[in-house]
């Protein structure tokens, strides 16, 4: 009868001691963002705020934000615009939103377009970050036009390890050189879908930003 | 050599199959007696296995049914003990209430008649009597009178002038003491009704006696029944019980469906206090919370209807003395004021965090209607629904204790019922199964009769013949034995 209850105690302390642990990994979102910045795309910006404030509404306490630009060399924290990890407290995750977006629209007014598209040094950027992040669910999300135009001598061969990613295109707007061929268009889209799934993500392409809401369940 | 080589024993298949069936034929007409009794002692193990369980599960389901009659007799019993019990306090405190007050209402009741039988005797008519010089008057009225003498007149005409005045003044008096005699017969109204009102409320009270002496004779009635462990008892019980328990179920619902709106109320403010991001267990914590807030309350309002003597879950509540017992009443009742004032309060927090909420959306939207429309005059309706409902819910879940000891006790006699209902069910099948397998040896032997029907025909043919033979040498024996005879 002893050896019984000792076992039903030890039994429930388990259960309490693994029930307890903190699991906060496997229900936490990560979404970041890389805007395209070169050239003609400043002009899509607009519709780039209106993602981000549609992400922002959707995103929950302890949930992690980034957004940060494509530029000439992408792969540093410099280009961060603005990050967030929301606290636990929803009062306080809608001050952080609300910040976040005063953020956001300061660098919406004042950017100024650069001369090379760095799409792989943002992504490496943003799987560092997201990983850091510790966070279940983890989104890439790339406002461009997926054109990348590398500044000469950059390193930008490298495989992404994107286990556990999605990756999701938005905006991405046809060159005037697409509208040519559009076989480059279909090509430049099959070649990141490639990379991303090759390095274990998912790929996705939502250019009707209208259908943003259904297609971005997080 | 293949199946199909071995099976070939002629190039002509036809031929190999005749010779197959002669062949297995002649094999199984020679194994035809232990077949038989192979396959019938299977049926009847088979069969006879199947009958015992069957005859098991019948007896477990006597025993049963009589564990669930003695359990329902118990509840009954202690039901009936419980209602007579109430029945006799209820006689107790109207004998207290009513017949203790009896000496004063006698008293009262005979100071009235008292009081009536002054009246009435005060209000006796007694006639006035006839003045005593009458007699004199009627004596002078004798005297013989001669004409013309006018003395006598004078003295007549005097004496009826004097009776005149005095049957006047003597009617006036008479008037005057007819009118004090109403006048007492009219003060002897009140008294009157003020009796018949006190006789009204005797018998009010005599009635009630009555008929609650009515409703303990029929409760006695029941309990004797119960006591004697009568079937129509049984069976009166078996059916009250599962009319209780479909209630208590019905309410029940209802109860869980209020805890599920409290949960909701209370669930997103608590992520204010304890996180939304913490899981125990892959719920949520403020989920948790919120679960273990209303669990709380169910258990305080418990133990409150427990103190209060109204459910009997905790017997040890119960036997508490009455001093212990009304301290244990205010401290659940403050617990659960506490809770149900910490329900309002999240109550009003979850309001302020949708408007926050909605404020933060319509913003990020860039949308300055919405905006307006979140901070609009009329929300403070739903935020003392919210609050109002956040105080009254937990208050009105305390009554769950009540459907819920109900609930408890139908159980036990629900389940016995249920259980006992397919126990007989498997023991029919387990009959039913044992019946298929004798039939099914009887059709197996026939079966088996059926493919060696060719020995057999050839068997019934030879003893035929024989039959025939023996018939034969018979009848001649007895025709010889006639004819010698007749010789």
């Amino acid at each position: 009868m002893a050896k019984n209850i000792s076992k039903i105690i030890l039994l429930a302390s388990m259960l309490i001691l693994f029930g307890c642990s903190r699991e906060e990994v496997p229900h936490t979102r990560g979404v970041y963002m890389l805007m395209d910045t070169s050239g003609t795309y400043t002009k899509e910006l607009e519709q780039a705020q209106r993602v981000i404030n549609f992400i922002l509404s959707n995103l929950n306490p302890g949930d992690s934000f980034a957004v940060a630009r494509v530029d000439t060399g992408s792969f540093s924290e410099k280009d961060i615009i603005a990050k967030v990890q929301f606290e636990d407290r929803p009062s306080r995750a809608n001050q952080q939103k609300r910040i976040f977006r005063d953020k956001i629209d300061k660098f919406v007014k004042n950017v100024k377009g650069s001369a090379y598209t760095d799409i792989t040094g943002g992504m490496l950027q943003a799987i560092e970050w997201l990983n850091e992040a510790r966070t279940g669910h983890n989104t890439i999300l790339i406002f461009s036009d997926l054109k990348e135009d590398l500044k000469k001598g950059f390193v930008r061969d490298i495989p992404l390890q994107l286990s556990g990613f999605s990756v999701v295109a938005l905006n991405v707007t046809k060159l005037r050189s697409d509208n040519i061929d559009p076989r480059e268009y279909l090509n430049r889209l099959a070649a990141w879908q490639e990379r991303v799934e090759a390095g274990g993500g998912t790929w996705q392409v939502v250019n009707d930003l209208e259908r943003l809401e259904s297609v971005l369940t997080f | 050599m293949s199946l199909s080589n071995f099976l070939m024993i002629t190039p002509n298949p036809v031929a190999s199959g005749v010779i197959w069936f002669v062949i297995i034929s002649i094999v199984l007409y020679i194994a035809r007696a232990h077949a038989h009794q192979g396959i019938l002692a299977a049926s009847r193990t088979v069969r006879n296995a199947l009958r015992l369980s069957a005859h098991s599960v019948m007896l477990l389901v006597n025993r049963l049914h009589q564990r669930n009659k003695e359990v329902l007799l118990n509840q009954g019993r202690e039901a009936a003990e419980r209602i007579i019990e109430r029945e006799f306090e209820r006689v107790d405190a109207t004998v207290r209430r009513d017949l203790a007050e009896y000496p004063a209402l006698h008293r009262l009741l005979s100071e009235e008649i008292t009081k009536i039988d002054e009246d009435y005797k005060e209000s006796i008519d007694v006639p006035p009597a006839p003045p005593g010089w009458v007699k004199a008057v009627e004596a002078v009225a004798k005297i013989p009178t001669t004409k013309g003498d006018p003395m006598v007149g004078n003295v007549l005409e005097d004496i009826h002038q004097s009776l005149i005045k005095a049957n006047t003044k003597a009617t006036e008096e008479y008037r005057k003491a007819s009118h004090q005699r109403h006048q007492l017969l009219t003060n002897m109204m009140p008294h009157w009704r003020r009796l018949r009102q006190l006789l009204t409320q005797v018998d009010k009270n005599i009635n009630s006696l009555l008929q609650r002496s009515t409703t303990i004779d029929r409760h006695m009635d029941e309990f004797e029944g119960i006591i004697h462990q009568t079937d129509r008892a049984a069976r009166m019980l078996s059916s009250s019980s599962l009319t209780q328990f479909f209630i208590s179920l019905f309410v029940l619902a209802i109860a869980v469906g209020g805890a599920v709106i409290n949960f909701h109320l209370i669930a997103r403010p608590l992520s204010e206090m304890v996180g939304g991001t913490s899981y125990i267990m892959g719920f949520q914590m403020n989920n948790i919370a919120a679960m273990v807030i209303i669990l709380v309350e169910l258990a305080m309002g418990l133990f409150l209807m427990e103190s209060m003597r109204i459910t009997r879950l905790f017997p040890v509540i119960g036997a508490l003395n009455d001093k212990t017992r009304q301290r244990m009443v205010w401290t659940f009742f403050s617990i659960l004021f506490f809770l149900a004032m910490v329900e309002a309060g999240l109550a009003f927090m979850r309001e302020i965090l949708m408007e926050e909420d909605a404020a933060t959306r319509a913003i990020l939207r860039g949308d300055s209607v919405a905006k307006e429309v979140a901070q609009g005059s009329y929300l403070w309706i739903t935020t003392a629904a919210q609050m109002g409902m956040g105080f009254v819910l937990p208050f009105a879940l305390m009554f769950v204790a009540i459907p819920l000891e109900t609930f408890v006790h139908s159980l036990r006699t629900v389940l016995g019922v249920v259980m006992v209902g397919l126990l007989r069910v498997l023991a029919w099948s387990l009959r039913f199964l044992g019946n298929i397998a004798r039939y099914t040896g009887d059709t197996l032997v026939h079966g088996y009769d059926l493919i060696i029907f060719a020995p057999l025909w050839i068997e019934r043919m030879v003893k035929g013949a024989k039959q025939g033979e023996v018939k034969k040498k018979e009848k001649k024996n007895v025709d010889s034995m006639h004819f010698g005879g007749a010789a």
